[in-house]
């Protein structure tokens, strides 16, 4: 939350509100629609770490708002977390550990652990194909991340194999 | 073509009931003197209209499977059930002539007769499976629009797109409406958009209640399979039909949780 309430307020000074319309209008259907009160609640500690600061504006006919905007350590936070490389996903460590463990403790073989998660992995793939069909093509947030699913989860299968050409 | 589901499930072959069985079916290579054992022992039932995935690493045995049952290949041992007839011993003509008339191919790299237009290569079964020049055309016809290439009739396939190429290889596969299409790899070749494109006909084909058997690694194609069947060293590993989850999916905002 923090990042992209940086990366808005690098564009203009907000209020809380703002941003949260701004939020969902730029990531439409695919991202969580934010909480209102996270988002003040990560302002408030974006301000106390000086990355933004805010001051009160008075409303004619309804209470004063507190408006944000980005301070120069904050542009140069948001500068560094844009410029560095994002940590790619990280393997699915939990059933290889599965697929290790299990055979020596004598609880499962290999074939049937594998058979299990395949079918997993394609029952998801399933699922994502009907999020696709479902989705706006116009909607190109939401077809993206979709595809960068089908992606990882090629990837996992993929792999899949490989553990079973060399395991087994 | 809304009579297709009739056409194709021939007499005596009614949806869902069996269309191919194969029993303890072995396929041995000899190169050198060596003999390699592509096929141990595979025993699979296809209903009809029934849409079934083959997956399995590399040298698993999943081509060599699939070029058996087309009659492609002979096999070495085990038995061929198509249509409630046994296969496995017809002659490479009674092969020819079961393919004509119940089984289409599409393999990863198109296999078009280059010399050939693209209209010629779509024709040819149906002229080869006894069909008069102006039926075989009607048919072409319909297969190219259906598959949105009418306006490529006239071409040379070299001259076509990947993508292309694969829709008229289904096309052709499709001109005798067979009730079994077997597909290698079919997507193999293609970028995203194309995968969708033939994977949207092969759907269609699929609806009107002809069965597809289809290698493939690609795992967006056997996800939208009735059922998966895996090969393991010549083997069948595991045999499941697809159920989608949808737990923890319920829409694009859960797709940012699969991850991580």
């Amino acid at each position: 939350m923090r990042q992209p309430l940086l990366a808005l307020l690098a564009k203009e000074p907000a209020h809380g509100y703002e941003l949260k319309l701004a939020l969902e209008q730029t990531f439409g259907q695919a991202y969580p629609s934010p909480n209102i009160g996270q988002i003040y609640v990560t302002l408030k500690r974006l301000e106390q770490d000086g990355l933004v600061r805010s001051q009160d504006v008075a409303q004619a006919t309804r209470p004063n708002k507190r408006v944000y905007e980005l301070t120069p350590a904050g542009r140069e936070a948001l500068i560094a977390w844009v410029e560095e490389p994002s940590d790619g996903p990280r393997i699915r460590d939990e059933f290889f550990s599965k697929l290790i463990l299990a055979p020596m403790a004598g609880l499962a073989d290999r074939i049937a652990l594998m058979n299990v998660q395949r079918r997993h992995y394609l029952g998801l793939m399933r699922r994502l194909m009907e999020l696709q069909a479902g989705t706006d093509p116009a909607d190109t947030t939401a077809r993206l991340l979709i595809e960068g699913a089908v992606l990882h989860l090629q990837a996992d299968l993929d792999w899949l194999e490989r553990c079973l050409e060399e395991l087994v | 073509m809304a009579t297709s589901r009739e056409r194709a499930v021939p007499a005596g072959c009614p949806p869902g009931s069996t269309l191919l069985r194969t029993s303890k079916l072995v396929k041995v290579y000899r190169s050198d003197g060596v003999a390699v054992e592509a096929v141990r022992g595979v025993g699979i039932e296809l209903a009809a209209g029934e849409f079934v995935a083959i997956m399995g690493p590399s040298g698993s045995g999943k081509s060599t499977l699939l070029h058996v049952l087309g009659g492609l290949e002979p096999a070495t041992s085990g038995e061929i059930w198509l249509l409630g007839q046994r296969v496995d011993g017809l002659s490479t003509a009674g092969w020819a002539i079961l393919r004509r008339r119940h089984i289409g191919f599409v393999f990863q790299f198109f296999n078009l007769l280059s010399n050939m237009t693209v209209a010629d290569n779509v024709e040819l079964p149906a002229l080869l499976a006894g069909a008069t020049p102006r039926q075989a055309r009607k048919r072409r016809e319909e297969l190219l629009t259906e598959l949105g290439i009418a306006d490529k009739a006239g071409a040379a396939p070299s001259r076509l797109s990947g993508g292309e190429q694969q829709r008229v290889a289904l096309a052709r596969a499709l001109a005798n409406e067979p009730s079994l299409l077997l597909a290698d790899e079919p997507t193999g070749n293609l970028d995203s958009s194309n995968t969708r494109d033939v994977l949207r006909l092969l759907h269609r084909t699929h609806d009107h209640g002809q069965a597809i058997l289809m290698v493939t690694h690609d795992a967006r194609v056997a996800s939208l399979a009735d059922r998966v069947i895996n090969l393991f060293d010549g083997m069948v590993a595991d045999d499941a039909a697809i159920v989608p989850i949808a737990r923890g999916l319920n829409g694009v905002r859960d797709v940012l949780e699969l991850r991580g």
